[in-house]
């Protein structure tokens, strides 16, 4: 098992034909994606990487059945892409894009609320690498053979650093089920505690590792729902300890504003719900297989 | 971004909150003139600088004459304001505005926020206006009055009647405070703000509510939607190498230490300035230069460390992705043949193809130290600072 995708997930690319589409169709599909075809609008009908080009996002999944779809969409025009995904009943929607306005962001998550929580598609991301199950299927832009198949969840915002996480934990035999890149801005459509969730009913994963940063309430909210909700033991390393307070650290999302928010008042807090905390980036893979060994 | 006083309070009055009358000035004579403009027999001079506290530092002065205000413009103009938000560097004042005096009854704080908790607009306001909401909220917390905005449907009458009768406004008041808090919400949400601040607004002796001072920021992913905000940007409020790296594409915040550091990814630059900071060391800056790290980037963020004269060693940390190491270290050896670098190099290459990246690095005769791991790169850069 996994979280969010695995082998079987069909999956549609929005923005299938330009350039950035095109290449990441095309390293999913040798990770070995299931990639059924594609949306560009006034395109349909075509044939793009021998797989069906569509108009619209309805189209292409009452054709091919997708339920997951990743946007390689401007940010201008991201919010619309992911409202479509989301009314064309695909389940899992990753936007790796980087510069989607906050309001629009807001906006997304407003409009799905009006489907329950059953219907009601997971957008990932944006400006995030995407979602990996090693060994079965990647809905991102991660380099996939980094990533060693077994039992940690990882969820983070960072690509590169996830990155670093996954060949840590590689390095030491330790193996994963999925790893989901929530993405650096500060509204984004899935949170930590949104993915700890699926993490703890999935039935293979056996722990779970965040890498958070600096800035926003949601590290401190899944340490919270950690220790109220979960069995699984959950560790964590959050970055930014020598950024200085009020000022955006690259993500947009990366800026200590209040109280709670700055990275030793983070790992402070973590720590009282129970967190095993991974006292530096380098001890990542060394800290999730001493947690392991515990278990 | 951030935009002066003068044209937030110009935003703010294009929806509906008053403001008192004045006049941006770029010189003593013009200030004089527009003193005699404005009327009156009280002005004040306030030096437009992306700061608030600027009263405390000289940057506001009340005048009542117009020679007076035009001694007091010669005072601000060119001049360093130092406070207590601009760091010991200070902010250049390039243009002063004058502004009627107006006789101030009560001072209430007003600021609208992105709440990431709720993903809604939060008002704040308080009857403690003038001192910052960092000191409201530790002196006199039990006057701040918080309420969250339904983004999709706006805010509502009786949402700003709430917070007008929080503050404890006269009941004749009411309907046009409610109206002036309106008016700022429009503003945050129609033009794409991520912070709008009225500090003070006041209700003055006749009776008028006026917004006396005003910040605004604005969500920088919006701005290519926004053209009469990015206009108003003001080059010479920034820190010039942050300018000249934003200009060229490149995330980039100027710090206090003496290591530079070349990332790839955020979150991987925060990690490795912990690294630095763990091994003993204070990073110079904050440069992540995109996931791809492409040559052009890496050239580019070469160029902007060289010409920090704090840099003592310079830290290179890739991660490769689809972005192969091999192609990475093509990219520094490329660069380093355009730019000098005289202080020591530590690179640390990691990811697809780190082998082959890290033979290029070594055949190219670029003279740097090698690093395996985060945590040996941070250690071998703190320990070339001694050499």
């Amino acid at each position: 098992m996994s979280v969010l995708i695995d082998e079987s997930t069909k999956i549609l690319i929005q923005g299938f034909t330009g350039k950035m589409g095109t290449f990441h169709a095309e390293e999913m599909i040798k990770y070995g994606s299931k990639v059924v075809g594609g949306v560009t609008p006034g395109k349909g009908g075509s044939k793009h990487l021998n797989l069906p080009v569509f108009n619209t996002v309805k189209e292409a999944v009452e054709t091919t059945g997708a339920s997951a779809s990743i946007l390689f969409v401007p940010p201008a025009f991201a919010a619309d892409s992911a409202m479509e995904a989301a009314d064309a009943g695909i389940k899992t929607c990753v936007a790796i894009v980087d510069g989607i306005p906050s309001h629009d962001m807001i906006r997304i998550k407003r409009y799905m609320r009006r489907y329950s929580r059953v219907q009601k598609m997971t957008l990932v991301g944006p400006n995030c690498a995407g979602v990996i199950s090693p060994g079965k299927a990647m809905l991102g832009i991660m380099p996939g053979h980094i990533y060693k198949e077994g039992k940690v969840g990882i969820i983070g915002r960072s690509g590169t650093l996830g990155y670093e996480a996954a060949q840590q934990m590689k390095n030491l035999g330790i193996g994963i089920s999925t790893s989901v890149g929530i993405g650096g801005d500060p509204i984004n459509g899935s949170s930590f505690k949104d993915i700890l969730e699926k993490f703890e009913e999935d039935k293979e994963t056996d722990a779970v590792l965040m890498i958070g940063e600096i800035g926003g309430p949601q590290e401190v909210a899944a340490g919270k729902f950690a220790k109220e909700n979960m069995k699984k033991p959950v560790i964590a390393y959050i970055a930014g300890l020598t950024a200085p307070k009020g000022r955006v650290m690259g993500h947009a999302g990366a800026i200590v504003s209040a109280y709670g928010e700055s990275a030793v008042e983070k790992v402070e807090l973590l720590k009282e719900c129970g967190v095993t905390i991974s006292k530096n980036p380098s001890v990542m893979g060394e800290t999730v297989k001493s947690v392991l060994i515990k278990k | 971004m951030d935009i002066h006083e003068y044209q937030a309070k110009k935003i703010l009055a294009g929806f509906g909150v008053a403001v008192p009358r004045g006049g941006i000035v770029y010189s003593p004579e013009n200030a004089e003139n527009k003193a005699r403009e404005l009327g009156g027999s009280k002005w004040v001079v306030k030096a437009q600088i992306h700061s608030g506290a600027r009263g405390k530092a000289g940057g506001i002065i009340v005048c009542k004459t117009e020679l007076e205000v035009a001694q007091a413009t010669d005072k601000l103009l060119g001049k360093k304001l130092v406070t207590n938000q601009t760091g010991p560097e200070g902010k250049i004042v390039n243009r002063v505005y004058i502004e009627e005096a107006t006789d101030i009854k009560k001072e209430l704080y007003l600021g609208l926020v992105f709440d990431r908790s709720s993903e809604s607009i939060m008002v704040v306001a308080s009857t403690e206006g003038g001192m910052s909401v960092e000191e409201i909220s530790k002196q006199k917390p039990e006057t701040i009055i918080r309420s969250k905005i339904e983004v999709a449907v706006g805010m509502q009458q009786f949402q700003a009647r709430e917070i007008a009768f929080g503050l404890g406004i006269e009941p004749k008041l009411i309907s046009r405070m409610a109206e002036a808090i309106t008016g700022c919400y429009r503003a945050f949400s129609e033009l794409d703000a991520t912070m709008v601040e009225v500090n003070p607004l006041v209700i003055s002796n006749q009776e008028q509510i006026l917004a006396l001072d005003c910040k605004m920021s604005f969500d920088n992913n919006a701005l290519f939607r926004r053209n009469q905000i990015s206009e108003l940007r003001d080059k010479t409020q920034e820190n010039a190498s942050e300018v000249y790296a934003s200009d060229r594409g490149l995330n980039y915040v100027s710090l206090d230490g003496n290591i530079g550091n070349i990332i790839n990814g955020a979150g991987l630059a925060m990690a490795s300035m912990d690294m630095i900071k763990l091994a003993g060391g204070e990073p110079a800056n904050f440069l992540d230069v995109g996931g791809g790290a492409t040559p052009e980037k890496i050239v580019k963020a070469f160029k902007l460390i060289s010409m920090d004269k704090k840099v003592k060693v310079i830290l290179v940390n890739i991660f490769a992705g689809i972005n192969r190491c091999d192609w990475v270290a093509e990219g520094i050896v490329q660069a380093l043949q355009k730019i000098e670098i005289k202080v020591p190099l530590v690179i640390r290459l990691a990811g697809t193809n780190v082998e082959k990246g890290n033979q290029i690095l070594k055949e190219s005769k670029i003279n740097y130290i090698e690093a395996n791991t985060l945590e040996d790169a941070a250690n071998k850069a703190v320990k070339a600072l001694g050499k």
